[in-house]
This record gives structure tokens, C-alpha cells and sequence, in this order.
């Protein structure tokens, strides 16, 4: 597998270390049933067949996180963005900073 | 030419006879010449029984001349460089080669354990499920070592590897996968259109069929023709060639595995030359080139020496010069039978049959027949006769009675199989074609274009002008301008293969699976007991697992299963193939990182100072650290640390902490950001001060310890452990950038950058004193417990000072860039000699922290919380910060959690073992009495016996009891008393003075 880095171009999958679903965000700590979502944030994964978006580290590079959206059937890669910007984006949806 | 080749074809080949070399089998001495394979080379010398199988202990010659190959399987070179299960054809001859055969005893001729040819209804398929399953004890002191020494796979060097491997990266624009017809055309084309590309083939030249064949290439020899391609090539400048190298994995985004034999040709490699090189090519565009490989028929004894594929035929007669047999009989569903029977007659061999298997023989075959004298038969070579060769044949004609003819080769063809490995491993799958009686690529990889008979495309001009075409797509597809040149002429062959998978006349067993000794019968008896899938099959009667991965057996196998059930083959499927190909060794794989390089080593910045003191290096994570400094008398290693620990608590001790993960974090919002990771407040820190902290993972479970340091209000400077720097920087940037990109904080690692000592004992500071530069007061006043100071010493050096202490003595670190570590060390001792001071390794550090009941690597473990480890206090609860939430479900607050105190021996002068288990006194040694371990032990001088801390169940009520230190492993069985964790100066008044 090769994944494009946005700031180092395409390299090989031995730079990269995985962490997992992208599509999971830290619940807000000081929610209701912040004990609950927290478990489910922690523990309680989908194991999509096809598109998902996964969290890479490029470890042996610019030590960016990035989200990348992998097909899990192919490896195939459609998109990549830094986990940075990700976030940024995320927050200004939720209103935040 | 030698006169023992008696099979030597005067006048015929590619091999260079101005070139013998020597070479033996089994003892025996032969030659052969430069550009022979050890295959063929015996064929010359007449040697055609080459090994015994792998279950039966059968005979078994050469089948194949290819990397197939399933039967002529040796033991190549001895001492360490012996390598078993090498195929004879894929071996090139070189001066002074070792071959021995395998699988026999005492001698390859008179081999004892053939008798298991006779016990063969024993030896069926699932034999071993069925014939060892009890009692279990037979098993390892009888049966196992009883068929593995008659089920030989051939005896690896018990010697250490004495060569090395390389791996290497290329990138191109076009991987051309085979070098034959196919391969070559399209080569040329992408190559004349400027790309980059790598040509591989498995052989040691290029060319394929087409140095086997005797067909002509625009008018000429088709072997000049390649030499002239092969030259163009060469010329390229972007244009490289891979030969002895096997393409055997086709990963995603064009990534591909190969493996080169850089050096396997020569009797050992040169000086600083690899044996063998692993590649990594990436490819934009791949045309797989990888031709096909012919089936055999299943009759009879069909795996008798002398039993040969019609195209090793013609490559053991065209390119090698070597005439496979006097008196041949030709067994094919094909036209093959044609060419075969023309090139044998050539050469002089007498073609006594043509048996063809079809309904009715084509005109290519009868013409052939004519021309060569060859009695035609319509019908099939029922079994091979002969115990260990070929002395003739059964023939069964389709009409009329059954007859013998007497031969010593039966060339057999049952039609082709192409290639298609590369394009099903990235779950490909191959689709069957009714015409060609074949598996054909069914959808291949991204970018990846099938030409020549991997493609099915079995005749030469068409192999040609594919090629070409193939080449200019992928240039084209590459970014390059390409077009099809005029490919060159040459002659349409006829194939008109009708199947003909099993030969049901058989008198004799007829093997499938030649490697793996796996019988036709096997897989009737498989269908019988309801084995009826390919893939349980498969794995029942263990065909096609061999290292040749069925190549020549898998197509036959499934079509016998598929008969057997009533199915057609399409419905019957296939089983997957995976990379690799054709074997690939381990240390091809492993390369470089092997022993003492497996991985990187870092060498803290006291390393060369510590070797000339004789210090005792160890391991820690990628470190070498000193482990203890022995002195001259001193008799083992307890001796030297207690010396070590009791000389630093008495006077100094200096400690090369270098290892300790550095990170530095700035920014406007950095006092925040740790407030998040830490479970303590560090946004509190004042400048110029210090605090230790822990922080957790998300679920609650302590990740790591450390302290960090405040330099400015923007400025922080984090410590970890050494275990955990890489784990600790990771996942700060991953909170960072994912949960809190918004904080304008920054970090970079700095642990290479910065020589750290650890100064510890009352005269520390005097000690140091003498280094640092004025005006910086180092008084306790002035420079007070957990204190932090940007400085200079030694005239002038920047340095970092921090009061910390590990050990419970007044201590301070001191950092100073690393190129200046060697220097400090160096500068340290000699100003700490007036003290009587020391420099003290990793277990006298382990010691101190131990009597002072700090945690370390054993109690952060992976499975303790904070409250675990005594610490739970230390969490702010006006904050948030990441595992806060997760650490107070109520599992982890269970008081019965195994939490840390200390404990020492109620006998007084008893060891303690680290990983002893906690019963309770009088309880039994039963894992359900378990209570707890001790996770740290040492001998404490400053107590006079060994004391531990460890983690047992309602620890804080439990102060006093006495508990069973259970150590099955190393025998041990101690009372221990449950004590507070700090053994020593449990005031810490020692560190504030």
C-alpha cells in the first residue's frame, strides 16, 4: 500500500503507522451520559467492507495524522487530508473554535 | 566435448562448450558446460533418476525444466551454505557444484523406506488424522519423528547463513513481468518510447520458449532474434533487466515483490556481493509476460524417470543440446505431439509412438507421425512400465487391444496452463476457458495488462503483435507517446487441445500431485468421505501444497474432483494463489536485518566513555546502556551494584539518563494542552520549576510518567520514559492535531539532541558546583528541590539543570547538547574523583527506585490505573484531561484491584523473584487463590535484604499480613510480609537538603 501524504507525496506504507476509525471524535467530556459514549468511543468499532475512513500516522516522515479513506476490500485510497484540517473543519461545523 | 555426456547433441544448443565445468551428484563427478542447469547437465550425463517422493519414497527423474519443476528436488552446496529443496531445473551449473538427492537411504537406487510404496493403502490421503490420533503421547516420541524422518523435505545447514542479502527499491514506468516472446515485444516498444522499464524473467537469459523452440523469427533462428532484442534493451538508457529474477507478488498501487538469485550461479558470491536481493518495484503499468506451463496427463505410473513434458522435451533437445531418451513415445491431447515428435527425430531419437488422446488425431499430428516414422495411435499411454525408468509404455488404443511398446521417455503434454498467478493476488479470479481447456486471467490488478499464453494466446505471431500492443498501451498510459511498431514475422502454430485430464485404464497409481505424492486415488477417496469442495480437497490430501504450489498438478486435481462429483470445472473452482510464486528464502526476506542488525541500536552519549571503564552494556528497547561498571575482584554483579547504590547514597553517583524521551512543547496554549494530558495541573507550574506527572490512555490505564519543566510561560520541556518516547510523541501530536487542533501549541522530540547525566548522593552538589559557571547559585536556596535552570558550565557550554531525583538522594540532572555528552561525562568524573564518586549503570538506578517505591516499566504495565499504582490522588478534579472519564468506571475502582505496596521476606536472608505469585498464607497453589505479583525485586545494601513492590488484591487493608510468594518456575515458595512501598528514607528527607 502507498498513501499520499499531503505534505510528503506518495511513500510507502512502512512510514505509516495505524490507529484506526476516523470516524469516531472524542465525546464531550462533560455530557450526560459522558461514561457511555466514552465506552463506545473507546471500544465499539464497524468493520466496514469497503469505504472507510481511518486514521494513519506518518511516523517515519513529517509525524502528521492523517485521515485517509481506504476501500478495506481493494486498499484502494480516494482521499487523504491531514487529520489537522479534519478537525478544524469539524469544529467550525460544531459551532466551536 | 567430455566423452561421460553421452546424451550431448553434437553441434546443438546455447550452451558454450568452450566452457566444461565439473560438477557432482550424490559423490559422483560429472561434466557440463557454462549455460547448462544441473537439470540438464545430468540429463547429458544420462542420469535420469534424480530423487525419491516425499511419501511413497518412488523414484522420481526430471519433469520439468522450469521453476514447476516437482520432482527433481536436490540438496544443493554443503557445510553452511547447504540449501535442500532446490529444483534441479532452475539451478545453473557452476565449477566445482555440490548436489546431493533426497529423501533416500542408504543410496538413491537401493532406497529402504520405498517399501512404503508398498504400504501405499496406508499412506492415503488423511492418513495422518487417521492413523496417529491416539494415543497423543505416540505422537511425539513415536510417529512424529517416524515420518518426518521418512517424509524428507531434504536437511537444512544447522550452520549460521555465511552470506548476505540485499533489498532494494525501484520505481518505473512499465514492469515487464517474463522476457519471452510476448515480454520482449513489449519491452521494445514502451522502452523505444522513452519509458522506464524493468524487464524481469525467472531465467538466467531472456528469450522463453524462444530459445527452446525451433521456430523463425523474421526469417532467422528465433534465438538470434532475441539476442538482437535483448541488445536494443541494453542500449536503453531507461531500460533495466532483471534476469534470475522472479516477479512472486503483485501487491496494491502497483507494488510488486521480486526476488534476484544475484549470486545462486556461482559457487559462492563475490566479495561484498549479495547472494540474493529482495526488490520492491513500483510500476505504473505492468504487462505480465509470464507465459504458461504444461499439464501433465494422470496415468498410470505417470511419475516413473522418463515420464517428461513434451516441452522440456524440446528444451532439453533445443537449448541445452541433450538428448532425454533413445526411444521415445509421445502421449498428448494436443498438437504439441507434432513439434515434439519433429524435434526428437532431429536429434536422432526414435519417435516409437505418437499416442494422441483426441478423438481423432489432427493433421499436424499425422503429418508429424509420417515424417518422423512414429506409429500413430488414437488412444492413451495407460501406464508407464519400469521400476525405477521408463522401459516403456501400455498403450490402450481407442479401437482393439491393448499393447506395450518399449521406450525410455514418454513425453507427455495435457495442454497449458497459463500463468495467471500475478493477477489473482488481489482476489482476481481466473475465469475458465471450454476451448483452450484453461483457466484465463479474469480480472487482473489496476494497470496491470496480461499478453502471450499467460493470456491463453498460445500462437507466436500473436504472442508478438500482443506484446507490442501491450508495450505501447502502457507507455501510452504512463504519459509517454508510443506507438505499435510492425512486429516480426513468424510462423502460426496449431494447438487444438481436446481435455484429456486422467487416464482411466490406469493399472498403476497415477499421480496428481508429483511433489506432494498425492495420487488420483487420493482424490477419489477424498470425494468418498465427503470431501467435496476444492478447498477441503485440497487441504485433505494436501494437494498442490508442495513448494511448487501445484503448478502442474492443481488444473489436473480439480478436474478429476470435478468428474467425481458430477461438476463442471467452473463450478468445481479454483483454489487461490498466493504470493509467493515460486519459494522465496528467508534471508532474502530478512535482508540486512539479521543478528546484531535485526534492528537499529543507539548508543546514549556516555557509550565509548563506559566501554573504556568496562561497564556492562544491556539492552534497553533500541538502547545500549550501562548496565553496572565491575571493578578488578569484584565476583559477580550483586556485588558491583551494591557497591554502586551505597557509594552513591554515601557519597555521588552519576547516571547517563540520555535515554529518557525529551519533548519540547511551546506555544501560547502549551500549559493548557498539558493540563489535558497530564492527570495533574500544569498550567499551574510556575517558570523555573518542575513537577512530575502522569498521564493516561483513553481508557483509563496509565500510558506513562515523567516530569516535565517549565522554562517560560510558553515554554515546556517534557521528559518520558525511555521505553515509551516514541509511543508518548505519538500520541501527543495525534491529541493535538485530532482532538485539539485549535490549541496553538508546537513539540519536536529532542531526545537525540540533548546529553543528559543524572547527579546524585549528599555530595552532589558540591560536585557540581565545581562545573557550573557564575554567576548561578547552586545552594539550596537558591536553586531549591524541583527547581529548573537554563545555565552554562564548563566556561561557557549551554546547559540545562533540573533538581530532580530518582533515587532519593539530593540529585540534578544536567543536560547539554549530545556533542558535548562525551565531554560532560568525562568532565563529571573528573570533578567528582575528590568525592570518592561514581558512575552507576541501569540496575543500581533500578535498585534506588525500588527502595524508594517508585514505579517504573513492570508497574506501568498496561493494565494498572493510577489508583493502581498508589497515585490516584495526584488527578485534578477541576479539569478534564484523556482517560478521566474512562478511569472512573466502576471496575477500576474496585477495591479488590491488585494495587502497589512493597513487601519483604519474613525471612530475613530469602530471595524474592520478580513475576512470584500472591496467595494467601495458608491457601493452595491454585490460580483461583491468586491474589497478585510482584512485579519489581532487588537486593536494597541500604536494608540488608531483598525487598519488592508488587501488586496485590485490597492492598490498603492488608498492611502487616504475611502472603505466600508462589514462584513455580524457578522453585520458589516465600513468605513475604505486605509493607509500605518506600524502603528507604520514607520522608524524603535526603532530597530536599
Amino acid at each position: 500500500m502507498r498513501i499520499s501524504c499531503p505534505y510528503c507525496g506518495e511513500r510507502s506504507l512502512d512510514e505509516y503507522l495505524y490507529i484506526g476509525d476516523a470516524t469516531v471524535t472524542r465525546p464531550d467530556p462533560a455530557g450526560a451520559n459522558a461514561q457511555a459514549d466514552f465506552y463506545k468511543y473507546a471500544y465499539e468499532r464497524t468493520n466496514p467492507a469497503g469505504a472507510h475512513k481511518e486514521l494513519w500516522y506518518h511516523s517515519a516522515g513529517c509525524h502528521a495524522w492523517l485521515v485517509v479513506e481506504r476501500d478495506t476490500r481493494t486498499h484502494e485510497i480516494s482521499s487523504v487530508e491531514t487529520a489537522k484540517d479534519v478537525a478544524l473543519k469539524r469544529n467550525v461545523a460544531k459551532g466551536g473554535a | 566435448m567430455s566423452a561421460s555426456q553421452t546424451n550431448r547433441i553434437t553441434g546443438k544448443g546455447l550452451i558454450d562448450r568452450r566452457k566444461p565445468l565439473r560438477f557432482t551428484f550424490d559423490g559422483k563427478s560429472y561434466d557440463g558446460f557454462q549455460g547448462d542447469t544441473l537439470a540438464s547437465a545430468l540429463l547429458a550425463n544420462g542420469v535420469v533418476l534424480t530423487g525419491r517422493s516425499f511419501k511413497y519414497h518412488r523414484a522420481r527423474g526430471i519433469l520439468s525444466a522450469g521453476s514447476e519443476e516437482p520432482n527433481a528436488i536436490v540438496e544443493l552446496r554443503a557445510g553452511a551454505r547447504r540449501e535442500p529443496n532446490t529444483r534441479a531445473t532452475m539451478i545453473e551449473l557452476f565449477p566445482g557444484l555440490e548436489a546431493h538427492s533426497q529423501n533416500r537411504w542408504p543410496s538413491l537406487k537401493y532406497d529402504v523406506l520405498s517399501i512404503n510404496s508398498l504400504l501405499s493403502p496406508v499412506f492415503v490421503a488423511g492418513f495422518y488424522y487417521k492413523t496417529f490420533m491416539w494415543p497423543s503421547a505416540m505422537w511425539e516420541k513415536l510417529y512424529e519423528p517416524m515420518i518426518r524422518r521418512a517424509a524428507g523435505l531434504g536437511r537444512a545447514s544447522d550452520e549460521a547463513d555465511p552470506d548476505t542479502y540485499d533489498k532494494s527499491n525501484a520505481f518505473c514506468d512499465v514492469l515487464v513481468v517474463g522476457g519471452g516472446a510476448a515480454g520482449l515485444m513489449a519491452a521494445l516498444t514502451a522502452g523505444r518510447a522513452g519509458a522506464r522499464v524493468i524487464v524481469c524473467d525467472e531465467h538466467f537469459d531472456l528469450g522463453g520458449r524462444l530459445l527452446s523452440e525451433t521456430q523463425l523469427v523474421d526469417g532467422k533462428p528465433a534465438h538470434d532474434w532475441v539476442r538482437a532484442a535483448v541488445a536494443e534493451l541494453r542500449a536503453m538508457p531507461e531500460v533495466q533487466i532483471l534476469t534470475r529474477t522472479s516477479v512472486f507478488g503483485a501487491y496494491d498501487t502497483g507494488t510488486f515483490a521480486a526476488v534476484e538469485r544475484v549470486a545462486d550461479h556461482l559457487p559462492k558470491p563475490g566479495v561484498h556481493q549479495p547472494r540474493q536481493r529482495l526488490w520492491r518495484i513500483i510500476a505504473k503499468q505492468c504487462v505480465l509476460a509470464a507465459g504458461a506451463t504444461e499439464r501433465p496427463i494422470v496415468f498410470g505410473n505417470n511419475d516413473l524417470p522418463g515420464v517428461m513434458l513434451a516441452s522440456a522435451v524440446r528444451t532439453y533437445i533445443n537449448r541445452f543440446g541433450v538428448m532425454p531418451g533413445k526411444t521415445a513415445v509421445i502421449f498428448a491431447n494436443n498438437d504439441e505431439a507434432a513439434t515434439t515428435a519433429r524435434d526428437l527425430a532431429t536429434v536422432g531419437v526414435r519417435v516409437a509412438a505418437i499416442v494422441d488422446s483426441r478423438p481423432q488425431p489432427s493433421a499436424a499430428v499425422r503429418d508429424a507421425a509420417k515424417t518422423t516414422g512414429a506409429r500413430l495411435v488414437s488412444g492413451v499411454v495407460a501406464d508407464a512400465k519400469g521400476r525405477i525408468a521408463v522401459k516403456g509404455a501400455r498403450i490402450v488404443p481407442a479401437a482393439g487391444e491393448a499393447f506395450d511398446v518399449s521406450c525410455d521417455l514418454i513425453a507427455v503434454s495435457g495442454g497449458y496452463n497459463p500463468n495467471v498467478q500475478l493477477t489473482t493476488h488481489q482476489n482476481g479470479r481466473p475465469q475458465w476457458n471450454e476451448t483452450l481447456a484453461a483457466f484465463l486471467p479474469g480480472s487482473s490488478p489496476k494497470g496491470m495488462t496480461v499478453v502471450g499464453s499467460a493470456k491463453g494466446t498460445f500462437s507466436l505471431p500473436d504472442c508478438l503483435a500482443e506484446g507490442a500492443q501491450a508495450g505501447a498501451a502502457a507507455a501510452t498510459a504512463a504519459g509517454f507517446s508510443a506507438h505499435v511498431p510492425q512486429v516480426p514475422k513468424a510462423e502460426a502454430e496449431s494447438y487444438g487441445v481436446v481435455p484429456m485430464w486422467r487416464v482411466k485404464e490406469a493399472k498403476h497409481k497415477a499421480f496428481v500431485d508429483f511433489q506432494n505424492d498425492v495420487a488420483a486415488s487420493d482424490i477419489d477417496l477424498a470425494e468418498r468421505e465427503g470431501y467435496r469442495s476444492v478447498e477441503h480437497v485440497k487441504r485433505y490430501t494436501t494437494l498442490g501444497m508442495a513448494t511448487d504450489q501445484g503448478k502442474t498438478a492443481n488444473v489436473n486435481g480439480l478436474a478429476i474432483l470435478a468428474a467425481l462429483t458430477g461438476k463442471s470445472i467452473p463450478e468445481t473452482g479454483i483454489t487461490s494463489a498466493r504470493p509467493p510464486y515460486s519459494p522465496v528464502s528467508i534471508g532474502a526476506l530478512a535482508g540486512h536485518h539479521r543478528g546484531k542488525e535485526f534492528k537499529a541500536t543507539r548508543l546514549p552519549p556516555s557509550y565509548y566513555w563506559a566501554k573504556e571503564q568496562g561497564a556492562v552494556m544491556v539492552e534497553a528497547g533500541l538502547w545500549m546502556r550501562p548496565q553496572y561498571f565491575p571493578r578488578a575482584g569484584e565476583t559477580d554483579w550483586l556485588e558491583t551494584v551494591t557497591r554502586e547504590v551505597k557509594t552513591t547514597r554515601s557519597a555521588a553517583g552519576i547516571c547517563d539518563v540520555s535515554t529518557l524521551g525529551k519533548i519540547e512543547i511551546q506555544g501560547a496554549d502549551a500549559g493548557t494542552f498539558l493540563d489535558r494530558v497530564y492527570i495533574n495541573m500544569f498550567s499551574t507550574l510556575g517558570v523555573g520549576k518542575a513537577r512530575y506527572g502522569m498521564m493516561l490512555r483513553e481508557d483509563g490505564i496509565v500510558l506513562d510518567d515523567g516530569t516535565t519543566a517549565r522554562f517560560a510561560q510558553d515554554r515546556f520541556f517534557m521528559t518520558t520514559t525511555t521505553v515509551n518516547a516514541v509511543k508518548v510523541m505519538q500520541h501527543l501530536e495525534f491529541c493535538h492535531q485530532w482532538h485539539w487542533p485549535e490549541l496553538d501549541v508546537q513539540m519536536a522530540s529532542a531526545t537525540d539532541q540533548w546529553a543528559q547525566y543524572s547527579v546524585a548522593g549528599p555530595r552532589s552538589r558540591e560536585l557540581l558546583a565545581k562545573l557550573v559557571d557564575a554567576p548561578f547559585d547552586i545552594s539550596n536556596e537558591g536553586f531549591p528541590y524541583m527547581a529548573v535552570a537554563e545555565i552554562t558550565v564548563c566556561n561557557g557550554i549551554r546547559a540545562r539543570i533540573y533538581r530532580l531525583s530518582f533515587s532519593g538522594e539530593l540529585a540534578y540532572e544536567i543536560g547539554v547538547p549530545a556533542r558535548y555528552g562525551d565531554s560532560l561525562i568525562r568532565a563529571l568524573m573528573a570533578a567528582g574523583q575528590e568525592f570518592g564518586a561514581l558512575c552507576y549503570g541501569t540496575e543500581a538506578l533500578g535498585v534506588m527506585r525500588i527502595e524508594k517505591g517508585h514505579v517504573g516499566g513492570p508497574e506501568i504495565n498496561g493494565t494498572t490505573t493510577a489508583a493502581d499504582l498508589g497515585l490516584g490522588k495526584m488527578a485534578s478534579t477541576k479539569k478534564d484531561f484523556i482517560g478521566r472519564v474512562l478511569a472512573g468506571r466502576e471496575g477500576l475502582k474496585d477495591p479488590s484491584r491488585p494495587a502497589l505496596v512493597g513487601f519483604r521476606p519474613v525471612d530475613r536472608s530469602a530471595r524474592l523473584r520478580s513475576g512470584s505469585h500472591l496467595l494467601p498464607k495458608d491457601a493452595g497453589n491454585f490460580a483461583s487463590n491468586d491474589q497478585g505479583y510482584l512485579t519489581s525485586v532487588a537486593y536494597s545494601p541500604m536494608n540488608g535484604h531483598w525487598v519488592g513492590l508488587g501488586l496485590l488484591s485490597n492492598a490498603a487493608s492488608r498492611m502487616g499480613e504475611i502472603v505466600r510468594a508462589y514462584d513455580p518456575v524457578r522453585n520458589g515458595d516465600t513468605l513475604v510480609e505486605v509493607v509500605s512501598p518506600v524502603f528507604f528514607d520514607p520522608e524524603g528527607e535526603r532530597l530536599r537538603v
